[in-house]
């Protein structure tokens, strides 16, 4: 069991706990997580190289790495672990975002062990979802990673934590009781009694009429976490209320879940429906990306700002893989990427911004790049990322998800590119705002002038996060190619497309 | 060997903008200002060496000379990054890296301690790069990379005085008008490369393959080609200024005055003129899109020139003065055409590009000089000031009467040449945009008589000067300049047709565009030359055109009503409302619903044994009564 390189990715974490355990003081914590976090990330490096020697070798398997560990035998539920291109790139997203937000939680406060604790708790559930193909522990994976953002929010939040924590568990957990239900039908009518993604896919036979029955729910079930409209509405509370390192996470590696799964599940297991129902999701999708820009665009909150605007951006994803072809769905992942870092970067901005301020409200703030010039110059960086500047990630997601969604010919599809095309106007809009009214023009409040610059640890965190958001925008063939050589391998088979 | 120039022109600005963004804060100014200046020197000599090579050489070839990929998204449709050298990208090189040279040297003087001074060089160095990847493009995607890049370091540029709220919003409405008009851009290029698989302007100048894929594909009547050509026009549009994107431009001016010059008259704004050079062979196939360019170029010229006779910011009459001058050549593409003098037009236009950068960059310039002097950009606070300022004055007067058209200047050949190969198109267009020009004499020599002659307002103990010699050198060649490009025989090496352009006055229509442009300055002489009422008078005797003129024809006005007004508080306030009480709402609904309905039911569960007894004795009689009356 423990040959396999991928079980580590839920054994390091395992091992975090009991170093926190153990731990007795502030400088202990931070050795453990940060320790925990850069053999995570190193992990995934090696994993990444070693992927593409294997896959440059030869290799032809839809998943490398696998394995499979009789878990509960009476139901066929076992341990099986396995990536692509596309687990690889999150893996990898999950393990800088984990670490950095590690970092920007150096001075966490009240109870920094139980912080760590459930944040790492957390990390489990992430990591285990992305290695896992066997449907049933893929889902129990996911509700760890769910579970402890409730007690993240409720204790360490601020603002209406308990309102905005209870609200963002039920609505995740009404989303989780759909997708219950569909794995449940996924399992029962593939005919071949078994939980294992690939087997399923290659094997089993989900009847059409099933398949128009179970997709909605699997895709409104992970749909939820995407922040597909109109579920999205736990994404601003919840964000808004929740401390720095929990937003990094939630909005850049939780919200990728929902967009991976819908993928992972929904489409590559019902490819019928997904071709017959698109339409609806497309819609739906369509209206999340130009609805949440418009939304940003009014708030006054720089977490209501960003949350929207993942709405907006998350949108993208779930709408670029409805579109069923290679192009597009790459650039939802490139898109999932991309916004995962970039989020992160500007909830790890707000949250240091936060910690000096005191307020998130931007008609109270300005002048900002006078006091603190760093995290003005990294916030005005992370707003380039966001709005489709090109040597930064947001533009090769985002003209990837264009062009390939305008190979789609039919009128809905086209309208409804068309319209998410737009959103590339209202992003500059509200992001602007934001940085004219935040960063530049005069020092509204005096006593901002005597507040100070970024510490070390900001720095390190931020320009972590910036390194990588620049070099998917500078070099973005070669994530492109990791992840749309898993498309040729995979999926199109299964669609027959 | 041959990849090493033109890789260097890329990267040295690049560099450039790397050291001393990351390490400017800790460089002092002189070494940081020289760095950049030195850096832009090389970056020049490099780019007329690649630039006269291919001119003076035989060589015609034009294939990119590099072409990395970047982006691959299937099949042929990849995003490249190269160098693709022919005539019109060979010229633009030199025209970029010169104006930038200058500018970064004169910048020396003119930003002398300003605060922030090393992140200014950065910039520049940044946009230089940005100018130099747009029109070294070898495909679309390429163009559009850098079109974007342009922009955003524009919005870097105008909002430099960031503590300034004008700055602020000036650099916001560049970027966000220019945004939308790149929506635009960007939907044509969607149309144009999901129909011919490529981004490769090689392939997409071949305009027949180009029509023959597209198949007369129509919608809403008109052929998909001509909505892709318009769609790409309206991303040139953005950039260049044209009616009703223009409004951007006359705020831009809040910038620093050298970057006016460099951005927002010389390179930057043509960006619109050199894509529809660049696509030209494919504008020939429809009639329609060139149609389009020509109205919306000659609307805004004339509505341009209007509005530059009224305005008395200089940097305003400057840039009205550069939308005016940009839709002369937007117009000059439009009206060309093969069977008219082998494409004149498009010789034209590049011609007048080459002229124009040089001249306004020259005006700019000198504007800089005298608002340095006066520390007004206002020309009430101006007058009189060829005493004090000689060298400003005389090399203002030579770019006032280069862009007036008057010989032997440069701006008299290129504008002659527009101007021919307007009358060759239709009459119309040719009375149409001499009598622009005719304007724009009027309003250059306004704004001369105003500077530099007038009265003399009170300039107090501090008597306006001469600035250095980093500020006035480039004045002076800039000066030289425009005297003598207008005899470069520009048709030997730039022309649409294969062979050679032979460029000859044609003498009527040299004589007529002189006469009007010399009747206009007279005009301008009489009116303020000296102080007088007569321009008042003026005012007052047009019927409230003047004051419209003056008010740019309410364009801000009208944006201001649509932006704020519609779209902030009719749509997007809405939304948000409607995202917070109807969806967010349904959301606490159903939460309340539950909540209440778990209260309702909470009595039952009351803890009180005798109740728990009485509800089970119940129950226990029901079931027994329901089974004895089943069995019997």
């Amino acid at each position: 069991m423990f040959s396999n390189p991928l079980i580590y990715f839920v054994v390091i974490p395992v091992i975090m706990l009991l170093g926190l355990y153990l731990s007795r003081n502030m400088a202990q914590i931070r050795t453990v997580a940060v320790t925990g976090s850069l053999a995570l990330l190193g992990l995934s490096v090696w994993l990444l190289v070693d992927y593409l020697g294997l896959r440059a070798a030869g290799a032809s398997d839809v998943m490398l790495y696998r394995g499979d560990w009789e878990w509960f035998s009476a139901l066929n539920i076992k341990l099986s672990v396995g990536v692509d291109g596309i687990s690889i790139a999150m893996i990898l997203l999950s393990a800088i975002i984990l670490l950095t937000g590690s970092i920007a939680s150096w001075k966490i406060n009240p109870l920094p062990k139980e912080f760590f604790l459930w944040l790492i708790l957390l990390s489990i559930g992430v990591f285990g979802f992305f290695i896992s193909i066997d449907l049933f522990t893929m889902f129990m994976f996911y509700e760890v990673a769910l579970i402890p953002m409730y007690l993240l929010i409720g204790i360490w939040g601020t603002g209406r934590k308990e309102y905005s924590a209870m609200k963002l568990t039920l609505m995740l957990m009404g989303g989780s009781a759909f997708l219950m239900l569909s794995l449940i039908g996924i399992y029962y009518n593939a005919g071949i009694e078994s939980w294992n993604l690939l087997e399923i896919a290659e094997k089993g036979n989900i009847s059409e009429n099933w398949q128009l029955f179970l997709f909605p729910m699997a895709f409104v079930g992970f749909g939820v976490l995407g922040a597909m409209f109109p579920f999205h509405t736990w994404s601003p509370d919840g964000h808004a209320c929740a401390p720095t390192a929990v937003s990094m996470l939630h909005a850049g590696v939780l919200m990728k879940l929902g967009g991976y799964g819908c993928f992972r599940v929904a489409i590559y297991l019902m490819p019928f429906a997904a071709n017959e129902l698109a339409w609806i999701f497309l819609i739906l999708t369509g209206i999340s990306v130009v609805y949440g820009a418009f939304s940003a665009c009014v708030q006054t909150d720089l977490k209501y700002i960003n949350a929207y605007s993942s709405v907006s951006h998350c949108g993208l994803v779930l709408f670029a893989i409805l579109m069923l072809n290679t192009t597009a769905m790459t650039g939802a992942i490139m898109q999932m990427l991309s916004h995962g870092l970039m989020t992160a970067l500007f909830f790890a901005l707000i949250g240091m911004i936060y910690g000096r301020t005191h307020t998130r409200d931007i008609r109270e703030m300005g002048g900002l790049m006078k006091i603190m010039p760093f995290l003005a110059v990294c916030y005005v960086i992370a707003g380039m990322a966001s709005l489709g500047l090109p040597g930064l990630s947001g533009f090769v997601a985002e003209m990837t998800i264009f062009v390939g969604s305008f190979q789609e010919t039919a009128t809905l599809n086209r309208v409804f590119t068309i319209i998410a095309c737009c959103s590339i106007v209202i992003t500059a809009v509200y992001i602007l705002r934001v940085v004219g009214k935040l960063l530049l023009g005069p020092v509204q409040d005096k006593h901002h002038l005597e507040l100070t610059d970024a510490t070390w640890w900001e720095r390190t965190s931020t320009i972590t996060l910036i390194i990588c958001v620049a070099a998917i925008g500078c070099f973005p063939n070669f994530f492109a190619k990791l992840i749309s050589e898993t498309f040729t391998v995979e999926i199109f088979k299964v669609l027959g497309m | 060997m041959e990849q090493l120039f033109p890789i260097l022109i890329l990267c040295l600005p690049l560099l450039g903008f790397l050291v001393l963004g990351l390490l400017g804060p800790k460089m002092s100014h002189k070494l940081a200002g020289w760095t950049g200046v030195i850096n832009m020197g090389i970056t020049m000599v490099l780019a007329y060496t690649v630039a006269l090579t291919f001119f003076l050489g035989e060589s015609t070839i034009t294939e990119p000379i590099f072409n990395y990929k970047w982006l691959e998204f299937y099949d042929k449709l990849v995003i490249s990054i190269g160098f693709l050298l022919d005539p019109i990208s060979a010229l633009l090189l030199i025209v970029i890296t010169t104006i930038s040279f200058f500018v970064h040297l004169y910048s020396i003087g003119y930003m002398h301690g300003e605060k922030g001074f090393q992140r200014y060089y950065a910039f520049l160095q940044l946009f230089t790069f940005s100018m130099l990847g747009l029109v070294v493009a070898t495909n679309i995607f390429q163009m559009y990379i850098f079109w974007e890049l342009v922009g955003a370091s524009s919005y870097l540029l105008i909002g430099f005085y960031y503590t300034r709220p004008s700055a602020v919003s000036a650099s916001k409405k560049a970027f966000i008008v220019t945004r939308f008009a790149d929506l635009g851009f960007l939907l044509g290029i969607l149309i144009l490369s999901y129909f011919t698989g490529t981004f490769n302007f090689t392939d997409l100048n071949n305009g027949n393959l180009v029509a023959t894929q597209f198949g007369g594909a129509t919608f809403m009547g008109c052929s998909l080609l001509t909505w892709a050509l318009v769609l790409v026009f309206m991303g040139g549009m953005g950039k260049s200024a044209m009616l009703p994107l223009h409004i951007w431009l006359p705020d831009a001016m809040e910038g620093p005055t050298p970057v006016s010059a460099l951005i927002h008259a010389a390179t930057m704004v043509v960006a619109g003129v050199y894509l529809v050079a660049r696509l030209f062979p494919l504008y020939l196939m429809e009639e329609a899109a060139l149609m389009i360019i020509t109205v919306v170029g000659a609307i805004t010229a004339l509505y341009a020139a209007i509005v530059a006779c009224t305005q008395v910011d200089i940097k305003r009459v400057l840039a009205f003065s550069t939308i005016s001058q940009i839709a002369f050549m937007m117009v000059s593409l439009g009206v060309a055409r093969p069977e008219h003098h082998e494409a004149l037009g498009y010789m034209a236009s590049m011609f007048h590009l080459f002229t124009h950068a040089l001249f306004k960059a020259l005006l700019f310039l000198g504007a800089g000089a005298l608002i340095h002097a006066v520390h007004s950009n206002d020309y009430t606070a101006m007058g009189g000031l060829r005493k004090y300022m000689p060298i400003t004055h005389i090399t203002f007067l030579i770019g006032c009467l280069a862009i007036a058209g008057i010989p032997p200047f440069s701006g008299f050949f290129s504008k002659d040449e527009i101007l021919a190969a307007c009358y060759a198109n239709s009459p119309f267009w040719g009375v149409w945009m001499s009598v622009v020009a005719g304007l724009t004499a009027f309003y250059m020599f306004r704004l001369y008589y105003r500077i530099f002659w007038w009265n003399e307002p009170d300039y107090g103990h501090h008597k306006p000067h001469e600035s250095g010699w980093v500020m006035t050198l480039p004045l002076i060649l800039l000066a030289a300049a425009s005297c003598v490009v207008g005899f470069i025989p520009f048709g030997e090496y730039v022309h649409f047709m294969p062979e050679p352009y032979h460029i000859h006055i044609d003498p009527v229509v040299a004589v007529s565009s002189v006469l009007i442009a010399v009747i206009a300055i007279a005009l301008a002489t009489v009116m303020y030359r000296k102080e007088n009422s007569l321009p008042d008078k003026f005012a007052k005797a047009s019927c409230g055109l003047w004051k419209a003129a003056y008010n740019r024809f309410y364009w801000d006005e009208l944006y201001m009503f649509i932006t704020h007004k519609i779209i902030f508080n009719g749509v997007c306030r809405p939304i948000a409302w409607f995202d917070r009480h109807i969806i967010d709402g349904t959301m606490d609904g159903l939460a309340w619903v539950a909540q209440r309905l778990s209260i309702t039911i909470r009595p039952l569960q009351s803890g009180s044994v005798q109740a728990y007894v009485y509800v089970y004795l119940i129950g226990a009689l029901l079931l027994g009564t329901i089974t004895a009356v089943c069995i019997l």
